[in-house]
């Protein structure tokens, strides 16, 4: 998410002019024309246009202290200070050895003098170590080290940071914690033009300090909006059963998700407001909330819980209509890239992380684009989810804002029917095992199982693949037909993936069946749907379908007349 | 690899920092006859180079080059030809 360098300088190309202007100063002691660069280009992504005042390098002291220099003429919004630890530490190799245990007393002395001399707000970075060894390790027990004096410098830049309102600390330190110094420093390039950036590092640090600029413009996330399916937890609650999650430290990577759930529970004590957003009946989704010794989140910490199996843009949307927030200042996470490309192509300003797929990286991933900087905080901000919960009890089930119809069509979504064959029979299988939830009688086959069944003349079968334009969801669908006699269809076996309701597939799926039937002179389809405890969502399918109910109180059986059928319109093409 | 396919490689590198898509390159070629090689962009265009070709230039390198064919050849020394 963030760009390199040479896509920050063709930003400047673009046109600028309509965006809100800022005006910003940069003063550095050591080259900063990338810098500045970065910064405007930086601005342009985040929707800002700076009006930058660059002082020629190395007048850090005489631009800040004389009340009458260009700089203060300027007028700046925000005035950067750039004062390197390179610069830092040649001034330190030059004191007295006796006086090198004041250097971190003096450089915050001056701090507070430019910061108290400053009408506008300041942002000073903060220092990179570097460690001279020339005591090693030692050097923490020596006051007069230079690690030891940086290390204080930056403890007094956060206490007098926290003293001096208009004093924003630019955490470059924390940006090099991240990329290592090796990479955040190019010494050959240093030595010929004074820049101790490295042109990797320079986008991490215009992109944190447009983090400060942009938070104190009012640009900020409030909101984060949570997938649950191996996002929250390891697994699929719908098919595994809250029990079988993993969570916490027993059970396979469980260890990866309750770390993660920590740290969005620290958000949510800063004042970040939780929404979840998922695809499974609620029911379902809130059980884990409610009934997981290991589960860190509780229902308590959610502002606005939302799962169903509509399209997550219109749940957003709905969630944003409680929340009452700007889309701008929502992030989405989702381990699914479908719904994450859903969500962006119709919500593009959400911030929607393109989070790596193992979900061990999710936390190291997401502290690398500081998404949640802030410009104040109180205490009184940790109690603001109550009173959105409050709001989103209130707030009526909104109705869909995406037409339907339009919206499948866009997704230009194609599927593949085949019968059984080697090639996907282990996924007929694997799905077989798996799928709970949309599945009407469950009969679990193994892979010798659907081998027989597929060289059985008495049995017909279909597989269904499904294709979209953001990508391959593979095989998600499979139906097994028992010929009961000349005129009769059983569906012995009808399962597909959850993932790809609300698509049109179900209405797909008995076109293919009843394309077949009249093909081979069938007369009636008969499904029937046994009860589990995970499957109440397809209680109705049959009858939703238009299938007659002919069981008794025994069994759920339904019946289709062929000859009566209306094709369904759907808005998947055959392959 | 050829001489002539990582003299066409520097030069693709230097028509896409450099945004000139017909820009070409001789031995010969300094900051001088290109428009748009400044400092900045200079710096820019060793990163790319010493990216594409997993090379570190010496700081005595960067600051002695005086036209395109000794870059080349600081780049000929390091990489296998």
């Amino acid at each position: 998410m963030i760009s390199d360098f040479s896509t920050l300088r063709n930003n400047l190309k673009k046109d600028s002019s309509l965006l809100p202007s800022i005006r910003v100063a940069l003063v550095g002691d050591t080259a900063t024309q990338f810098l500045a660069a970065a910064l405007k280009g930086t601005a342009i992504e985040r929707g800002f246009k700076l009006d930058l005042f660059e002082a020629d390098y190395n007048q850090v002291e005489r631009q800040l202290l004389d009340p009458t220099s260009d700089l203060y003429a300027f007028e700046a919004d925000y005035i950067v200070v750039f004062q390197s630890s390179h610069k830092l530490l040649s001034t330190f190799n030059k004191m007295p050895v006796d006086k090198q245990h004041i250097l971190a007393e003096e450089r915050i002395e001056f701090v507070k003098t430019i910061a108290a001399a400053v009408k506008s707000r300041l942002i000073y970075f903060n220092y990179p170590e570097i460690d001279d060894t020339v005591f090693g390790s030692y050097a923490n027990k020596v006051e007069r080290s230079f690690i030891y004096q940086v290390r204080k410098l930056n403890l007094l830049l956060m206490e007098c940071g926290m003293e001096t309102p208009n004093l924003f600390i630019g955490d470059i330190a924390s940006i090099q914690n991240k990329l290592g110094r090796d990479a955040m420093f190019h010494p050959a390039i240093y030595i010929g033009s004074e820049m101790v950036l490295s042109l990797d590092a320079i986008p991490h640090v215009a992109a944190r300090t447009l983090d400060i600029i942009a938070a104190i413009q009012g640009k900020f996330k409030k909101c984060l909006i949570l997938d649950l399916d191996n996002t929250l937890w390891g697994g699929i609650v719908g098919d595994d059963g809250y029990e079988k999650l993993e969570l916490g430290h027993e059970l396979g990577i469980g260890k990866a998700f309750t770390e993660f759930q920590q740290w969005i529970l620290k958000l949510k004590n800063r004042g970040v407001i939780l929404a979840v957003c998922s695809k499974n009946n609620e029911e379902t989704a809130r059980e884990p909330f409610e009934k997981h010794p290991e589960m860190v989140l509780r229902l308590d910490d959610i502002a606005v819980f939302v799962a169903n199996w509509e399209n997550k843009a219109d749940n957003i949307r709905q969630i944003q209509s409680i929340l009452n927030f700007g889309f701008d200042s929502m992030v989405f996470l989702d381990d699914n890239p479908f719904e994450r490309n859903i969500v962006r192509e119709n919500l593009p300003d959400v911030t929607v992380p393109e989070l790596p797929e193992d979900p061990s990286a999710y936390l190291e991933f997401l502290y690398g684009l500081n998404l949640f900087e802030t410009a104040a905080f109180s205490n009184a901000d940790a109690d603001r989810t109550r009173q959105y919960q409050v709001e989103a009890q209130r707030a009526a089930t909104q109705t869909s804002f995406i037409n339907e119809a339009d919206f499948l069509k866009s997704l230009h979504m194609e599927s593949e029917v085949r019968p059984f064959n080697s090639f996907n029979m282990p996924r007929v299988s694997q799905l077989s095992q798996r799928s709970n939830q949309f599945n009407l009688r469950t009969i679990r086959y193994t892979e010798a199982d659907i081998e027989r069944l597929s060289g059985d003349p008495g049995f017909q079968n279909f597989s269904f693949t499904l294709t979209d334009k953001f990508g391959d969801n593979g095989l998600i669908c499979v139906v097994i037909l028992e010929k009961k006699n000349n005129e009769t269809l059983f569906v012995d076996t009808w399962f597909m993936s959850c993932r790809v309701l609300k698509r049109g597939m179900e209405h797909f799926t008995l076109n293919t069946l009843v394309d077949y039937a009249r093909q081979n002179g069938f007369k009636h389809i008969v499904g029937e749907y046994v009860p589990t405890a995970k499957n109440s969502m397809v209680k109705d399918h049959f009858i939703q379908l238009g299938f007659n109910q002919i069981g008794d109180s025994t069994r759920h059986l339904f019946n289709l007349e062929v000859d009566n059928y209306k094709m369904k319109e759907c808005y998947i093409t055959a392959i | 690899m050829e001489m002539e396919d990582t003299h066409k490689q520097v030069e693709d590198i230097f028509r896409d920092i450099l945004d000139e898509g017909s820009l070409t390159l001789t031995r010969e070629t300094t900051a001088n006859d290109v428009d748009g090689w400044d400092s900045l962009t200079h710096i820019q265009l060793i990163v790319a180079i010493e990216k594409k070709f997993s090379v570190k230039f010496s700081s005595k390198e960067i600051l002695s080059w005086k036209n395109v064919g000794e870059l080349l050849d600081s780049l000929y020394q390091r990489v296998s030809i």
